[in-house]
């Protein structure tokens, strides 16, 4: 007891606080006044309409795997919100860091589905994308972009080019040094860098309770010297607003920002999962009251923003948009061989001249 | 012509590429203030500030990682690392991202950067900062891995690793950073990559190597000779990818060929040669082909680890050996 009355005398020197960010109740009610841009009609439909066409083509996707005519695929079920509401406050000369789930992010930036479909079904022709020329990749291996966009956001810097890096992982990823070695640059650097993690509570089997005893994940930025919230993930009009303000702190030089978007998998990890085996069916029901696409429907209707024609006029410009896509990916013949060999280094090397003539039929002397 | 040590050549080559292409970042623990911890980068960042000259945390994946994003972005970043023994967080960033992101998006983004790291043993430093782990990184496809041997050639294979539009792998023989001098002129004229440079010319016995190695492979040469055995001796220089012409018209001419690095034997970059020649030589062969290597064992610490390595006797009774056979 001694001790604990004498340390109750030393000294406080440094407080910290995480805050929660949300707008849109689960039942599409309003819990607090909605940001500037969420008066615009337009953009709300907007950002519902690429929502639902991400979880159609997902579905769509899906059913191409399970015919055998994709291979695994990661569906973003239930997190729309995240990759959506994120790109929408991005700029085309901003740079997208996206993980395997983020493909709402990246439809929004000009991405084809075809182009999608092309790279899950395994034709690396899908990276040569139709969104900004600069934007990265997937990232396969889980969190190692996060050094990617803290050296890109110092390119960006560097230059004194008002761009900003936007690097989206899962909450798995957090328990890498990649990520908080690229953190920890970034705050030192006070780099135009927006760290985005899209806690969806599960790292294929692995509960966020295992993955962290942190109370929360935005907390971490504070170690790396930077501020971090915590959004409500599944409230696009949250996400949104956390996006645009971090975006443009971090134009403006106020460095980088940690967002946590808490949102939930409705799916499994990939088609090559089956969540049943960790995880009840009880517990993903009760998350399906809290999804991104019912909530902001709910809220669009009541504003008498949105009508039940206007839904399936939606679906049926998504059909008709992803049936096209499908036909368009399936008719790609693939590559010859020999091309495996064209992207390995800007010309070439002889040494390796005689193994591309042999993929292309051509038999030396 | 002014003669300078290995690793001021090295200094050299950096602040050319730095003064002739603003693009060109140099980034490592202590590369800044201190210059290196071989000094390697000493008066860079004097030169061209701390923005280009960039003191990082204490974290070599998160160097290797930087290098990438800023390659992506059209910069050409030069990462060091302090020794080879602490490139091993790299390789994911090395083998997952580097040397694939030209490949993965069909060359929408390129990896223009260098990764330059000391490379063996011999100046008996402490645990960890003696490996020579080349034969790892020469087995990624996409990547180049080039080591030079002296000041000459450190000089103009660094300048052409920066230019390169892909990713580099830069061994620098910690062995001669100040024991081998030579003649630099500073002209900004590179070498070229790809290529094995003949160091001497022989008809009995090809002897290759890399790297510091070729110190020791040239004085058994010269031994050799007053056997009346003339050796020819090649620096490999560029691992990956390797010229293999040279390699085989070498042997094409000798028949004989003894093969000398200074990391272990097993799965050295050494097999690979001993392969390509007899795949593709073996009926100019007259002898088998011979490795003189470092041990199947953990490079010992200071006391023991002039045993570990290859010595010039070592490499004289092999290629001795490889003339007698018959």
């Amino acid at each position: 007891m001694a001790s604990k009355r004498a340390n109750e005398e030393l000294p406080v020197i440094a407080r910290f606080e995480v805050r929660r960010r949300n707008y849109l109740a689960p039942d599409g009610s309003i819990d607090r006044p909605l940001p500037a841009f969420a008066t615009d009609p337009k953009l709300l439909v907007e950002l519902y309409r690429s929502m639902v066409l991400l979880r159609l083509f997902d579905r769509k996707a899906v059913a191409l795997q399970r015919t055998g005519r994709l291979g695994t695929y990661a569906v973003s079920l239930g997190q729309e919100a995240v990759s959506v509401g994120i790109a929408s406050a991005m700029r085309e000369d901003d740079v997208l860091l996206p993980s395997y789930r983020d493909n709402g992010a990246l439809l929004w930036r000009g991405v084809k589905l075809e182009e999608i479909l092309l790279f899950w079904g395994g034709d690396e022709r899908g990276n040569q994308f139709s969104g900004p020329v600069h934007d990265f990749p997937f990232c396969v291996p889980v969190g190692s972009q996060a050094p990617h966009a803290a050296g890109v956001a110092y390119a960006l810097k560097l230059r004194k080019e008002p761009h900003v890096a936007v690097c989206m992982f899962g909450d798995g990823a957090t328990s890498k040094g990649d990520v908080y070695e690229a953190m920890n640059f970034a705050g030192v650097h006070k780099l135009p860098l927006v760290f985005v993690a899209t806690n969806n509570q599960w790292a294929i089997s692995v509960p966020l309770r295992l993955q962290t005893g942190s109370e929360t994940l935005a907390q971490k930025a504070i170690a790396a010297g930077f501020s971090g919230e915590q959004v409500d993930g599944s409230d696009v009009v949250a996400m949104r607003a956390a996006a645009e303000e971090a975006i443009a702190a971090a134009r403006d030089g106020k460095g980088p920002h940690f967002i946590e978007a808490v949102t939930y998998r409705l799916g499994d990890h990939t088609t090559s999962d089956d969540a049943l085996r960790y995880r009840s069916a009880e517990e993903v029901q009760a998350h399906w009251k809290e999804e991104p696409i019912a909530r902001l429907r709910s809220y669009l209707v009541g504003q008498k923003m949105w009508t039940k024609a206007d839904e399936e006029q939606l679906a049926a410009e998504c059909h008709e948009r992803i049936e096209a896509a499908v036909e368009r990916y399936l008719t790609t013949p693939p590559r010859r061989a020999e091309t495996m060999f064209d992207n390995l280094y800007a010309d070439l090397p002889e040494a390796y001249a005689a193994q591309r003539r042999e993929l292309a039929g051509e038999h030396d002397a | 012509m002014p003669e300078v040590t290995l690793v001021e050549a090295i200094n050299l080559a950096l602040g050319r590429a730095m003064a002739d292409d603003p693009d060109v970042v140099v980034l490592g623990q202590d590369v800044g203030v201190n210059g290196g911890v071989f000094r390697a980068t000493v008066g860079l960042q004097e030169r061209f500030g701390p923005e280009r000259v960039l003191d990082t945390p204490l974290a070599e994946l998160l160097i290797s990682g930087l290098c990438v994003g800023m390659a992506a972005q059209g910069l050409k970043p030069v990462g060091e690392i302090q020794f080879m023994g602490f490139i091993y967080p790299c390789l994911d960033q090395l083998v997952n991202h580097a040397s694939r992101m030209r490949n993965r998006t069909q060359g929408r983004l390129t990896c223009p950067m260098v990764l330059r790291t000391p490379h063996g043993a011999g100046i008996r430093a402490p645990e960890h900062h003696s490996e020579s782990t080349e034969a790892m990184l020469a087995h990624i496809p996409g990547l180049r891995v080039v080591m030079p041997s002296s000041p000459e050639r450190a000089y103009g294979l660094l300048l052409a690793a920066i230019r390169d539009p892909d990713p580099v792998v830069f061994l620098e023989p910690t062995r001669l950073y100040r024991a081998a001098k030579g003649e630099v002129e500073d002209n900004g004229e590179a070498l070229p990559l790809d290529i094995a440079f003949v160091l001497r010319e022989g008809r009995d016995v090809t002897l290759i190597s890399w790297g510091a190695m070729l110190k020791e492979t040239m004085a058994a040469a010269d031994k050799l000779a007053d056997e009346g055995i003339a050796a020819e001796v090649i620096d490999l220089a560029t691992l990956k990818p390797y010229d293999e012409s040279t390699v085989l018209g070498s042997v094409a001419k000798t028949g004989r060929c003894v093969i000398v690095h200074e990391a272990a034997h097993t799965g050295g970059f050494g097999a690979e040669i001993a392969a390509l020649i007899a795949e593709h030589g073996l009926s100019s062969l007259l002898a088998p082909v011979i490795r003189v290597t470092g041990y199947d064992t953990i490079i010992p610490m200071a006391r023991l680890e002039q045993r570990y390595m290859p010595s010039v006797g070592r490499i004289v009774t092999a290629a001795r050996k490889a003339c007698q056979y018959n």
